[in-house]
């Protein structure tokens, strides 16, 4: 399961270093005794604002994807993004699948514990699609915005 | 109606050959088809019972010409000569050859067409009045709010795997042709007291298993806000929404199960956090969608036509046609006109290439080169000259597609059951042919007025039997299909769900039963009742005894 981490606009495979990782749960019942944590992991049932004011503590959360059908990570990885401001990484694990990386780089992740093995062809998949019509988490500029700017150059 | 810039012609493009890469992959043997299942399915491409169907997205059920032309075109050469609209304004090709559909996907293209979210657990094709535009009741063509939901919902990188499909659907007028109350969002359009214009939200309607009729959840958010509100209703669906259960899956159940005010307060919660960033068009781009959906150039003509009087008193099958199938027009001297997708014994929704092309022609010389599809799987001709609508009757009549039935008994909506379809219990098309076969006589038909039947062969209610006036459900008894009747369903602007009336009956009992609770209707009717109204005033017993009355 190599780990792939956004370059610009590729997937690279990147060194694994190890994690001290601890859950929300753990972290919200006594922050103290996992001062020395490197990693978040938030389930994808759990509103990350319960998180906001220590977001500051990790350098890498960790959103989980059960199956790649269960999409609330996405949602979670907007809002740590967009909402609480969060600059760090985020790390997708679980059913991370080729053919969902671009929606995932979109939403604010930029680490992916890659479920497959031909990590060219997930790098390549993030370049299927060079618009998008909606902002998100990522510095795509929305069709409209295109639009506009060319019709402001005419 | 909207045409395709570069940019979203280069969208659709990359599509396709990102379909095509996943394509090849399968058939090289690289994906299993558990790994190719949720991608084509990405692509509206199921696997039936026979075959592979692709379903492929008619935008709010607006078609020009030259797109029929190319549905035509697809049906001929990739498939066996037909299509099927569905109650999405969507169709369907029942047989193509896997091999074939990034070919097909590429002809598609070309005319600004795609199957993209037709399927899958992600915001699907939006639908709307097929009338917009034309209809004399509308406050403004709601299709531009169609269009803005299209593109950003197109490849929505946070709302691709939701819970469960999700529809919406967008009308502008008081009397609901697009079943707004029965989608996971319905959004009305509606005038203020201020005079300003802003949509309705109805959220949590919906059929299946467990049908609801949707909630109001706000009854005036002002159009420049609309992505903004419907991210805010999405963002909270795809983190509450039941995912351990396929059944429970839907939004319906989620603003059920928790009431609707905690659903409200989570929406207008989240809204409150996101409405002020970039979710919202500038009005700039909103006023370049909405010059595509100005009103064509109609000609300045007198209200009544006396061409069409004339032939009308000569012409009683004209005469018959102009009062079921046509509607009034908002322009004077102009008419919409209604293709009846049901003929006597037919398959609902079927319709051949030649008749396609047909329609198209009809559509270039008549009706300022637009088509649409309905909810009720008809077509329809929206700006026709009432001087021209007998020639269109009479080329209408050539292909079959002027049966004058529309709102009536044999304008049934049937889902494709057990003859394709790889969930459904039961046959559904046989009973809608046999039902309309029964009801053949056009006169008895008038007669009757208004009856909506609908039938689904399976409790996933692809029919809409939920919502019929006399609904009927399929269901599987130890391998012999049964039918179970509802009564008092409706989609429309006073939308409920129908009742069951009893215990289920054979095939050729259901299509008898029909005609009995007709027959009571018809004994029992006051003035100018419809079959509801009367089922309405006087309630479920009495029609049940007519039914189970011992023969």
């Amino acid at each position: 399961m190599p780990l792939l981490k956004l370059f610009g606009s590729n997937l690279v495979p990147a060194l694994e270093e190890p994690l001290q990782e601890v859950s929300l749960e753990d972290w919200c019942d006594n922050p103290q005794a996992h001062a020395d944590a490197t990693a978040l992991v938030i389930e994808n049932d759990i509103g990350v604002e319960h998180i906001a004011e220590d977001l500051s503590s990790f350098g890498i959360i960790i959103l989980k994807f059960p199956t790649f059908k269960d999409g609330r990570a996405y949602s979670q990885a907007r809002l740590l993004r967009e909402r609480f401001g969060y600059t760090g990484e985020i790390r997708a694990r679980g059913d991370v699948l080729r053919d969902q990386t671009l929606f995932m780089a979109r939403c604010g992740f930029d680490a992916f514990e890659f479920a497959g093995d031909d990590t060219a062809a997930a790098s390549a998949a993030l370049g299927e699609f060079s618009l998008a019509y909606q902002s998100a988490a990522d510095r795509m500029e929305p069709v409209w915005r295109q639009r506009l700017d060319r019709a402001v150059a005419a | 109606m909207y045409r395709y810039d570069e940019f979203d012609a280069r969208l659709v493009g990359e599509r396709v050959a990102q379909f095509r890469g996943q394509v090849e992959r399968r058939l090289s043997g690289e994906l299993s088809e558990e790994q190719f299942k949720p991608l084509r399915l990405m692509n509206g491409l199921y696997l039936q019972l026979h075959a592979y169907m692709l379903r492929v997205a008619v935008p709010y059920g607006t078609l020009s010409s030259l797109q029929m032309r190319k549905l035509a075109h697809v049906a001929r050469k990739y498939d066996k000569g037909y299509g099927h609209f569905t109650t999405r304004q969507n169709i369907q090709y029942n047989w193509p050859a896997l091999v074939d559909v990034p070919d097909i996907l590429d002809d598609l293209a070309d005319v600004e067409m795609h199957a993209i979210q037709t399927s899958g657990n992600c915001i699907r094709n939006v639908t709307s009045d097929q009338f917009a535009g034309a209809a004399a009741d509308e406050v403004e063509d709601p299709r531009i709010w169609c269009e803005v939901i299209r593109q950003w919902s197109t490849f929505h990188p946070e709302f691709t795997f939701l819970p469960r499909k999700f529809k919406i659907a967008v009308t502008a007028s008081q009397n609901d042709r697009a079943a707004i109350r029965l989608h996971d969002i319905g959004l009305r359009i509606h005038k203020n007291d201020a005079g300003e214009t802003g949509f309705e939200v109805i959220v949590g309607g919906g059929l299946g298993r467990t049908p609801y009729i949707g909630h109001t959840i706000r009854e005036f958010l002002p159009k420049k806000h609309l992505l903004s509100y419907l991210e805010a209703v999405l963002r909270v669906y795809n983190l509450e929404g039941r995912r351990d259960n396929l059944y429970k899956a839907r939004i319906k159940i989620l603003v059920n199960a928790g009431g609707v005010e905690k659903f409200t307060d989570l929406v207008e919660a989240e809204w409150a956090a996101i409405r002020k960033s970039e979710i919202d068009l500038p009005g700039e781009e909103i006023d370049r969608i909405r010059a595509y959906f100005s009103p064509p150039d109609f000609e300045d003509l007198p209200a009544e036509s006396a061409a069409l009087e004339q032939k009308r008193t000569s012409d009683g099958a004209f005469a018959r046609w102009l009062r079921v199938n046509t509607v009034v027009h908002k322009a004077p001297g102009y008419a919409i006109v209604n293709i009846s997708l049901k003929p006597v014994g037919g398959i609902p929704g079927d319709i051949s290439d030649v008749q396609m092309e047909a329609v198209a022609d009809l559509a270039a010389q008549y009706s300022q080169d637009e088509i649409r599809a309905t909810h009720e799987q008809n077509l329809v001709l929206p700006h026709v000259k009432k001087d021209d609508l007998y020639a269109v009757w009479q080329a209408l009549t050539a292909q079959e597609l002027a049966t004058p039935n529309i709102r009536l008994v044999s304008d049934i909506i049937a889902c494709p059951g057990l003859d394709y379809c790889t969930l459904a219990n039961t046959r559904s098309i046989p009973i809608a042919q046999r039902i309309s076969e029964r009801f053949a006589d056009l006169e008895q038909q008038e007669d009757i007025g208004e009856l909506k039947i609908k039938i689904s062969g399976c409790i996933n209610a692809c029919g809409h039997h939920h919502v019929g006036h006399i609904g009927i459900l399929g269901v599987d008894k130890k391998g012999e299909e049964f039918y179970q009747i509802t009564l008092g369903g409706s989609g429309a602007e006073d939308a409920s769900l129908g009742e069951i009336v009893g215990r289920g009956l054979s095939s050729g009992d259901a299509v008898g039963a029909v005609e009995k609770l007709v027959d009571y209707y018809r004994e029992n009717r006051q003035d100018n009742e419809r079959f509801i109204d009367t089922y309405r005033r006087i309630g479920a017993d009495p029609f049940k005894e007519a039914l189970y009355a011992a023969a």
